[in-house]
């Protein structure tokens, strides 16, 4: 029911830096689950206890049999059947109990998932951007889903098991030694030496399971990258080196695997071993104390059964140990993630801004993505409502900090910017994003109708008001070429071309229709006519908004009111074209380097 | 299914057919041991027996537990090394297979599916192997034999324990019946929810930036509901397996030994012991039964999945690459770097229409032949018939006088450098990323390596690295930027000193100066190259000696720069829409 990635690794090698604390977080989340745990766990004992009731019955029942065997009036087959009915009334409610104790559990821990997933899904949105500079969206994406699952599914099976188990085993010691205790010796020594054996090539096993899992890891990736680097490989002759490596690891990987493997497959035999072990060593001295007369022969039947009730739990503690290893690892990473600091607490804040002009003021803007290295040095500008401001660079030149700081993803570490003259860090984050329109160069869509994709979480939106903005951007007419037009569901299958997914962002920017724009252009991947199409619509969104552009194509930019010029994430000059191209500086070398011709 | 098996050697087929032999004496073993037990129930139960014969009873009891567990460690040795053996051949057999396949069949499968079908498949049979000559094997034999032993001891037994089985089996069935076909919902819900969360983190500044907070959590929150809802469901009805097991485990013995009170009570006085040793015996016996039942059912609903995994393996195994080498190794001619098309057509498989049609130019030897035109006029698929990742379906190609069918692929690959539109890093070093694959023109000097990167303008980054040349590269370059990827990529096909250089679209992540510098260096360090690039931006082409314009396929318009944007509007109006007038003017 997981996610098999290619890469992923066996929950068994991966353990938790500290189990204990992470435990303890997974039990104090599912505090408001404790009674319904609790009651499975009564359940479970209890029906554990009646299974452990049987074999004493059967023992009644064997002894009342040989009684039989000398008496002239035969088998007393009343008290058998009145035993049996007892028996039969103890199983089925043993059922019942085991059964809810299941459904219990299966519910609990479902619930808990849930309410783990749910907690994640807010906390993405409630994390600070710079998050996910250091974390990739598959490992945020692998707690979700992995590692929650691996959570539910290890409480699932552990909880109860390590309950049962515990109880099954005292249980069974318990009443093996009150049925005759030189049995109940035989039978815990022939298990332990069955034990002894197991836990030894366990042990060795150890070695060859993690050589497994880590060759296997090797071979993925090796797989990988060649399938998906396929040309490369061919054109540059390296199929032969290619499958070489892949022969000398495959060979690696068949040496542990066939040793892990049978390793592992010796674990059932000698489970089975350990149960026909002490199976006979309880009959031979059960038959020789029978002999002296020391016990009946219905002890025999009973150890018999308590032989398989004894040894199970053994091995169930081990496995539900590795569960709760597992879980532990997984609720480490799932804790970590919901104990990441979140955004500040903006609740106190009362200042609202609306019917904004559009006045956007930077004061000695200080900023740096980590304190100790500060990009943006001291920066001030000014751009009045309605004008336009590009920003320009180098790839790589940090262009997007600015998004992120008037959007305020990120927070200043000292100076001001002012809308209207009030500071944005007076306004709650909602507020000002209130104010802003975006369109990013990449154009993010979601599986839903166009529509739903247009309006998004803007309420009150009339279909007309969809329809014009499409029209503005000019794409009402592709919309109304697809068969089901504005409720065309976009996914994979939808084949919808780089820019008409830009025109589609373009209409769901106009109708949220906010003073303020900010401005991606479009990619350079866009065909000649598209991509007319989309500055047409670009232009008309920037009228009467104060524009925040950045550009691609210098060509685009000249008549800016103010051109911020960044490289290596701070910004290095500013001004209008002419003024810059006058300096003389990057930004006139920026320039003029398209026309150059190589030489 | 079984056609997957044809892949065993002579020698596991031997291996498979002495693991049957040892199952069928492990079994043999294992059932030998209730034998015993009546035995000694025989001798407890009858005054006067020597204890001597217990002892030997219980000798020989041992001696069956511990042949039985050498029998079933060999076959886990068989087993293990069967299995091992064979999916380890058969995913070479699947690697090799996929490295012979050109484009279209991996597209045709895609590179994850190819990826799935070379791992997790392979695993999945893996474990079948191992599994099945342990427990596939083993159940029937143990269940019809133990079933054997016990019919001739008591109809009334006999039917207790296929009770019990049926029991069991019938509730495997609902249990199957009910929660399988959720089992696979729940794989699309889990999908669903994968989606929904990765929407929303690659969105994360859109939905930010349009409060959208609480619509996304809305959307997340029905799928999670989904999915814990169906979850919820399945793990209900499996929840039933368990008690069953103990109840029924627990219930035949109980029924035994009811039924047994009565069938001793009617029995005559010499029978009585038989019956009674026959009951002990019998308990034994049906819980082997059992047993053997629940282990096939749980093979059975492994079975399917296994089943999917052949056949995608089957799937790329039976799969006939269609472009397949020449033989020749030489051009048989002694032009050098001359490209050649002649009236060069090309249809993807199943398509309507051309994506290319009537293509005709030549390059010769040291010339930049470069192409543009909008997204979908066929630029890339023009460049890629000549390593033939596909081949032309009209016309064709001849490199140095020769069509590029008729080479060997090694012959022809050593002519070209192909740099791909997304720059492919392989983990290893930035030496090894350079020097990577075979060429006959190459010396494996260092020299030649920095050379190469110093042509890519990647000396300057390579050398700021901790181990500059010998730096690490992470599988997939992610530890390096877009750029200095395609720069590295770059220099791998310099580094080749190709007579042919062929780059898709490969500047692309550059900025202007950088894009510059390179064609610069390029243009005087292999002059007597030839170079075919793919560009969307005017400012990488304006040099080329010759522009090729591509609209829908055909060639719109060929020549020089200043000669294209008087004759072709095509090419003009890409042109304006990259620079303005005055721009254009200034040249």
């Amino acid at each position: 029911m997981s996610n098999h990635g290619p890469m992923k690794g066996s929950p068994n090698t991966v353990k938790a830096k500290n189990l204990g604390k992470s435990l303890k977080s997974l039990v104090s989340y599912c505090k408001s689950y404790v009674p319904f745990i609790v009651v499975a766990i009564i359940l479970a004992v209890c029906g554990t206890i009646f299974s452990l009731i049987g074999p004493n019955k059967l023992q009644d029942i064997t002894e009342i049999i040989e009684d039989g065997f000398m008496s002239p009036s035969g088998i007393d087959t009343d008290k058998i059947t009145k035993i049996a009915i007892f028996l039969v009334v103890l199983y089925l409610l043993g059922f019942v109990f085991n059964y809810m104790q299941g459904f219990i559990m299966s519910t609990v821990t479902q619930k808990i998932s849930r309410s783990l997933r749910t907690d994640i899904s807010r906390k993405i949105n409630n994390i600070p951007l710079s998050y996910f500079n250091k974390t990739s969206f598959g490992d945020v994406l692998s707690r979700v889903t992995n590692d929650v699952d691996m959570i539910g599914q290890s409480m699932n099976q552990s909880i109860v098991a390590i309950v049962t188990a515990v109880t099954m085993f005292f249980g069974s010691l318990l009443m093996m030694f009150v049925t005759n205790a030189l049995m109940a010796v035989t039978a815990i020594v022939s298990t332990i030496i069955g034990f002894a054996l197991m836990m030894f090539i366990m042990s060795r096993s150890q070695k060859y399971f993690i050589q497994q899992q880590r060759e296997l890891g090797r071979i993925d990736g090796h797989i990988e990258e060649i399938y998906s680097g396929h040309n490369v490989v061919k054109v540059s002759n390296a199929m032969k080196d290619a499958c070489e490596e892949f022969e000398e690891i495959n060979n690696k990987l068949y040496n542990s695997a066939w040793k892990s493997q049978f390793l592992s497959g010796l674990m059932m035999p000698l489970m089975n071993f350990i149960g026909n072990f002490g199976y006979v060593a309880v009959c031979i001295v059960g038959a020789a104390l029978v002999m002296n007369g020391k016990i009946t022969f219905g002890v025999i039947v009973a150890f018999m059964i308590y032989i398989r009730l004894f040894t199970n739990p053994l091995s169930q503690i081990a496995q539900a140990a590795t569960n709760v290893q597992s879980a532990g690892a997984a609720s480490e990473r799932v804790f970590e993630f919901l104990g990441e600091e979140e955004m500040s607490d903006e609740s106190g804040k009362t200042k609202v801004l609306t019917n904004v002009k559009g006045d956007v003021e930077f004061k000695n803007v200080h900023f740096g993505y980590t304190p100790e290295k500060i990009i943006i040095n001291d920066f001030s500008a000014h751009a009045d409502a309605g004008q336009k401001v590009a920003i320009v660079g180098p790839t790589g030149a940090g262009k997007t900090t600015m998004v992120n700081l008037l959007m305020r993803f990120y927070e200043l570490n000292s100076g001001k910017i002012l809308i209207d003259g009030v500071p944005t860090d007076e306004l709650t984050r909602k507020n000002v994003h209130d104010l802003f329109c975006m369109v990013l160069q990449d154009t993010w869509l979601f599986e839903g109708t166009i529509k739903e994709n247009i309006i998004y979480s803007k309420e009150n939106v009339t279909d007309e008001e969809v329809v014009s903005a499409c029209k503005a951007v000019g794409i009402h007419h592709f919309i109304k070429t697809l068969p089901k037009g504005y409720d065309t569901i976009l996914n994979d299958k939808a084949n919808l071309s780089a820019g008409q997914k830009q025109l589609i962002t373009i209409a769901r920017a106009m109708i949220e229709n906010a003073p303020l724009l900010i401005l991606d252009e479009a990619t350079s991947s866009v065909d000649t006519r598209t991509e007319v199409l989309i500055q047409e619509a670009m232009d008309k969104l920037t009228v009467g908004r104060t524009s925040f552009v950045i550009a691609h194509r210098l060509s685009t930019i000249k008549n800016s009111d103010l051109i911020l010029v960044m490289k290596d994430g701070d910004i290095i000059e500013s001004g209008s074209h002419d003024e810059l191209i006058e300096k003389n500086g990057f930004y006139a070398e920026l320039y003029n380097s398209q026309f150059e011709k190589a030489s | 299914m079984i056609k997957i098996f044809k892949h065993l050697r002579k020698r596991e087929i031997i291996l498979i057919f002495i693991s049957i032999v040892f199952v069928v004496s492990q079994v043999w073993l294992e059932l030998k041991l209730p034998d015993y037990m009546a035995e000694v129930t025989k001798l407890v139960q009858t005054d006067g027996s020597e204890m001597k014969d217990v002892w030997i009873a219980g000798g020989k009891m041992l001696l069956c537990a511990l042949g039985s567990l050498v029998s079933a460690f060999i076959v886990g040795y068989f087993a293990a090394q069967v299995a091992a053996g064979f999916s380890s051949r058969l995913r070479s057999k699947l690697f090799n297979k996929v490295g012979n396949f050109s484009m279209e069949e991996i597209n045709g499968f895609s590179t994850d599916s190819l990826i799935t079908r070379s791992t997790n498949d392979i695993t999945q049979i893996q474990l079948l192997v191992a599994m099945g000559l342990q427990i596939l094997i083993k159940a029937p034999i143990m269940a019809v034999w133990a079933v054997c032993k016990i019919l001739g001891k008591g109809w009334q037994w006999t039917a207790a324990t296929g009770g019990a089985v049926l029991f069991l089996l019938i509730v495997l069935s609902v249990v199957m019946i009910f929660a399988y076909p959720k089992f696979k919902i729940v794989q699309s819900l889990t999908d669903n929810l994968n989606r929904v969360t990765r929407e929303n983190l690659t969105g994360v500044r859109v939905v930010r930036a349009y409060n959208a907070e609480n619509y996304q959590e809305a959307k997340f929150n029905r799928a999670n509901d989904e999915l814990t809802n169906t979850n919820i469901f399945t793990f209900r009805f499996m929840s039933v397996m368990m008690p069953s097991m103990t109840l029924v485990m627990g219930g035949i013995s109980l029924v035994i030994y009811w039924i047994g009170a009565f069938m001793i009570n009617q029995a005559e006085a010499m029978d009585k012991l038989t019956v009674f040793s026959n009951m002990v015996v019998f308990s034994s016996y049906a819980v082997q039964v059992i047993m053997s039942f629940v282990m096939l059912a749980m093979i059975f609903i492994m079975l399917p999945r296994t089943a999917v995994s052949a056949k995608r393996i089957n799937e790329v195994l039976d799969t006939k690459p269609k472009i397949n080498e020449g033989s020749a190794e030489k051009s048989g001619t002694n032009t050098i770097g001359k490209v050649e098309f002649r009236n060069v057509g090309f249809r993807y498989p199943d398509a309507a229409e051309n994506v290319i049609e009537g293509i005709s130019f030549t390059a010769e030897k040291g010339e930049t032949v470069a192409f543009i035109g909008s997204t979908g006029s066929g630029k890339s698929t023009l460049i890629n018939l000549i390593p033939r990742f596909y081949d032309a379906t009209e016309g064709e190609i001849l490199v140095d006088g020769l069509n590029v069918k008729d080479y060997k692929f090694e012959a022809l690959n050593n002519k070209l450098g192909y740099v791909p539109q997304k720059a492919v890093m392989f983990s290893g070093t930035v030496s090894s990323n350079v020097s990577y694959g075979e060429n006959a023109n190459k010396d494996n000097g260092i020299d030649s390596i920095k050379n190469a990167i110093a042509i890519a303008q990647g000396t300057e980054f390579v050398e700021k690295m901790a181990d500059t040349y010998d730096a690490a590269i992470a599988q997939g370059g992610s530890n390096i930027s877009g750029g200095q990827k395609q720069r590295l990529a770059i220099a791998r096909a310099i580094y080749r000193k190709p007579e042919i250089l062929i780059f898709d679209d490969s500047f692309s992540a550059l900025d202007y100066k950088t894009d510059r510098a390179l064609r610069n260096m390029l243009k005087k360090e292999t002059n007597d190259t030839t170079t075919l690039i793919v560009a969307q931006r005017i400012g990488t082409i304006k040099d080329a000696d010759k522009i090729i314009v591509l609209d829908e396929g055909k060639i719109a318009g060929m020549g020089t720069h200043s000669e294209l944007l008087i004759n072709c509007d095509v090419y003009r109006q890409i042109a304006l829409s990259q620079l303005s007038k005055e721009e254009l003017e200034n040249e």
